[in-house]
């Protein structure tokens, strides 16, 4: 068993040879939660300003829900998918349980809440600013979801990070539903705690610091996104 | 652009009225019930000072704010309306994003938009602004786009919400500019503002406000030489301020 210092040299000598079982978790990883980020934003952002603009009977109560599900537990909304999915559940038939797509549609349930509701929150103060405009230029309402999410693209693509960031790091829902099976279910976050359990120190720490490094280039690009619009667009 | 050129008409635009409009909020009367009539190819200047009701009456009559009670109408087909507002309201695109958008809006087939947004920019001395965030273009650059959008949508009647009142005075005079344009190609022009030699420059008629009533509603020429009310009279010689 290594210390702690040769874990963290075994770690970096991983990351920096390019070790295939260290690529192959983190190109798995990737590919969840980019997907599961990307269904999700299409479903959520129109959604998201859906709500923003209509106004029914009721709107308040799904204003509140969704809010809440953006602190929804990783392991509650794997729960839910497991229970789905298993051989005795309503989707069963379909064998998903324990592969890749079962743990992107759990990380889809995870941040679509938090996509839709602060699209939500973004789309809203931005029809406040533009309604009379829209108004007076004869703008159906179908056509201003659009329009708005055009024009608050940048602090979106935030809101979207977030929903990134959020898929990315959390265990729960992945470990749950994907079973963290070895070359085929197994992401960084899975790993690491796997790895530490099993006392296989360096494996873990490597793909902690990729996490790490990933969270925060992510957040990096956001920021500078951000800036850069605030200063082009004014 | 031929149709752009087309002389005025003067005729033919519905004519527009106020019956016994008033607006409140929780309670409060913001606008007395008023009775008004705009009609033909006017310039009419409402004015007032600040808190008389001008912009609620433009918001009313453009459609945007529905009246607490009494109805205002059309005599007639609904014509095509355009606004420009105090503080230009602009999409976070680019200058020419923001007119083809205004196009795409009222239907113009995609290969004419660019086109005709261009000579829009032309015609309001933008034309080398084009590619510019609309959003950082200087108070004045940014009103006279919100002018070329609302040119574009060639309205028949065009309301204006104190649209200079931030503005220096060669921005100002452009603006002023392009609203007689407006006229002359027909438009109907109604219009806020409270600076009298402004109203001088630009009126047809008056409407004063004061106080959320309406107090007059006469032609410029007997508004400015001899008003027909104390109010008028006071607001002239500067002596009506709130």
């Amino acid at each position: 068993m290594p210390t702690d210092a040769n874990a963290f040299q075994t770690a970096l000598a991983l990351i920096l040879g390019m070790d295939p079982v260290l690529l192959g978790i983190v190109a798995l990883s990737l590919q969840v939660s980019i997907s599961a980020v990307l269904i999700a934003s299409l479903l959520a952002l129109p959604l998201g300003a859906a709500l923003a603009l209509w106004c029914f009977p009721g709107r308040g109560a799904v204003i509140v829900a969704l809010n809440a599900l953006m602190g929804l537990p990783p392991v509650v909304a794997g729960l839910t998918v497991y229970l789905l999915l298993s051989r005795a559940g309503p989707l069963g038939q379909f064998g998903l349980l324990f592969t890749p797509t079962a743990m992107v549609i759990a990380q889809v349930i995870l941040i679509l809440p938090i996509i839709a509701a602060l699209t939500r929150q973004q789309i809203e103060e931005l029809h406040g600013e533009y309604r009379d405009q829209l108004h007076s230029l004869g703008v159906s309402r179908p056509r201003m979801i659009p329009t708005l999410l055009w024009d608050a693209r940048f602090s979106l693509l935030t809101v979207v990070l977030a929903g990134f960031g959020r898929a990315s790091a959390e265990v729960g829902a992945v470990m749950i539903v994907g079973g963290n099976i070895d070359g085929v279910t197994r992401v960084m976050t899975t790993a690491i705690v796997l790895e530490t359990s099993k006392g296989n120190l360096p494996l873990a720490l490597g793909l902690g610091l990729v996490l790490l490094g990933l969270v925060l280039l992510v957040n990096a690009a956001a920021h500078l996104v951000g800036e850069t619009a605030r200063r082009r667009l004014g | 652009m031929n149709d752009m050129l087309r002389p005025a008409t003067t005729a033919g635009i519905t004519p527009q009225a106020f019956e016994g409009v008033s607006v409140s909020h929780r309670g409060q009367p913001l606008l007395q019930p008023l009775d008004l009539r705009l009609a033909g190819c006017r310039r009419t200047l409402v004015m007032g000072p600040n808190g008389a009701g001008k912009s609620l009456l433009l918001r009313l009559a453009h459609g945007l704010l529905a009246p607490s009670a009494g109805r205002v109408r059309w005599e007639g087909t609904t014509p095509r309306q355009a606004m420009v507002f105090q503080r230009p309201v602009l999409l976070r695109r680019s200058a020419l994003e923001n007119l083809t958008y205004a196009l795409a809006v009222t239907g113009t087939p995609r290969g004419e938009r660019r086109e005709r947004a261009r000579e829009a920019l032309t015609r309001f001395g933008l034309a080398a602004l084009e590619k510019r965030p609309a959003r950082v273009l200087s108070g004045g650059e940014q009103q006279r786009l919100a002018l070329a959008r609302a040119w574009l949508t060639r309205p028949e009647v065009l309301f204006l919400d104190e649209p200079t009142s931030a503005l220096d005075p060669a921005a100002i005079r452009a603006v002023e500019c392009a609203v007689l344009d407006f006229h002359r190609r027909g438009t109907r022009i109604v219009m806020t503002t409270h600076d009298l030699n402004q109203a001088r420059r630009l009126a047809d008629e008056v409407v004063l406000l004061y106080g959320g009533r309406l107090i007059e509603h006469t032609p410029a020429e007997r508004f400015f030489t001899d008003p027909q009310t104390a109010e008028g009279r006071a607001f002239l010689g500067g002596e009506l301020v709130w």
